[in-house]
Order: C-alpha cells, then sequence, then structure tokens
C-alpha cells in the first residue's frame, strides 16, 4: 500500500521534504512504521517518532486507509 | 481561543480574550526567545508547528485543565517562523475565580503544551543549528 506522508521538524530534514509517498507492506501503523525505517534509517536515531493520523496520536495497531492524513511527530518542542 | 500565528502575538488582545467577569484572576504566561542555551549564544529559533493537530491537542488539553479547575475564560497564542531573542514564543492566559487556581491551571496547560503539542523549535547557533530534543 502507498501511502502518504507529512513530515516535521527534523523528519522533514530526514524525508527530504514536508510531504513523502511511502511504499508499506502492510495496512498498520506498524507495518508503515516498519516501512519507514528500512527507507530512511535515519529515523531510528532520533528520541522518538510518533504517528499521527488524522490529527491525531495513533498506536501501533490502528489500520491505516487510504484518504487518511499521515504524519510523522519527532520530539515535540513547542513553547 | 486558541491561535497558532505567524505574526507577532497581541498580548493585550490574549488577556482581553480569556478574561471574564466570574473570574479574579487572569494568570498569563508569556513564554519569549533566550539568548542562549547550554553556554552558546542563540541567534535566532526557527518554530514550526502541525497546525491543525496542534490546535486540536491545546484544546484537549485546556478540556482536561477545565475537568480540575474552573476556569471562566482562556486564551492561547502559539508562533510560527522565525523569533529572535526577547520575542515573544506563546502566550497562555487563564482566567479562573481565584488566584491560586489561574497560577496551576496556567503552569499545566503550558508544561502540557510543552510535552504533547505537535510544535517544535529549531536552534540557530553561529555555528550551526540544532532541533531541539530530537536525539537522545
Amino acid at each position: 500500500m502507498k501511502y502518504t506522508v507529512k513530515a516535521f521538524g527534523i523528519t522533514k530534514d530526514i524525508l527530504g521534504g514536508s510531504q513523502m509517498t511511502v511504499q508499506s507492506s502492510g495496512t498498520t501503523v506498524s507495518a508503515l512504521r516498519q516501512a519507514l525505517l528500512q527507507q530512511y534509517p535515519a529515523l531510528a536515531g532520533l528520541r522518538s517518532v510518533m504517528i499521527a493520523v488524522n490529527n491525531v496520536y495513533a498506536d501501533d495497531q490502528i489500520s491505516l486507509t487510504e484518504n487518511d492524513e499521515i504524519a510523522l511527530i519527532p520530539p515535540v518542542s513547542g513553547g | 481561543m486558541i491561535e497558532i500565528t505567524a505574526t507577532a502575538i497581541d498580548v493585550q488582545k490574549i488577556i482581553n480574550a480569556a478574561s471574564h467577569p466570574e473570574a479574579g484572576a487572569v494568570n498569563t504566561f508569556i513564554g519569549t526567545v533566550r539568548n542562549n542555551a547550554n553556554t552558546k549564544s542563540v541567534l535566532r529559533l526557527e518554530y514550526e508547528a502541525y497546525e491543525p493537530m496542534a490546535i486540536a491537542e491545546i484544546k484537549k488539553i485546556v478540556d482536561q485543565a477545565c475537568q480540575r479547575w474552573p476556569i471562566k475564560g482562556y486564551a492561547i497564542s502559539h508562533r510560527t517562523g522565525v523569533l529572535l531573542p526577547g520575542e515573544i514564543a506563546v502566550v497562555a492566559a487563564i482566567a479562573t475565580p481565584h488566584r491560586a487556581q489561574s497560577f496551576e491551571a496556567c503552569q499545566y496547560i503550558i508544561d502540557t503544551l510543552k510535552a504533547t503539542v505537535p510544535i517544535w523549535k529549531k536552534e540557530v547557533f553561529e555555528d550551526g543549528e540544532e532541533w531541539i530534543a530530537a536525539h537522545p
């Protein structure tokens, strides 16, 4: 499955853009995470990478659909 | 009121938006850009936000705070873009009947914002730049 993933902060630097298409072998957040780590190994060096689906933090077992808005959330540092 | 803005925050507007006739206290936290970090001079900060989610997460935090304190009014504004030392990055104004509640609620809201809201800052030094907290 191909997913469009938005990237912010340092993940934008690592992915090379604010939005990229990622090919995943599965339909869960977990499968997408694996695909991202394979394609962008530098993500593993970060303190954390959360994944948000439709503006909500998503657990690994959440299933993704084609129309979901998916975003990588590296460690936040607002305020 | 919750806003993410690319232009200078009008602090009085935020205070006015939070104020309420049933509140005896409006506690206002103003976060500013510090000119140093770990002994290095900071030239500027660059803030980025995932805006719709940031607003949703701030609203969740306010809702949680309203469960714990009798909040009569609130207004939170966070900047995006380039900020120089001394400039205002975030303002949170929280109005409650009594002052102890306003101090506690305001602290809770800003502390939780810093932990969970999808906003990021990059520190820019003379000799480099770094996304805060990105690496262990």
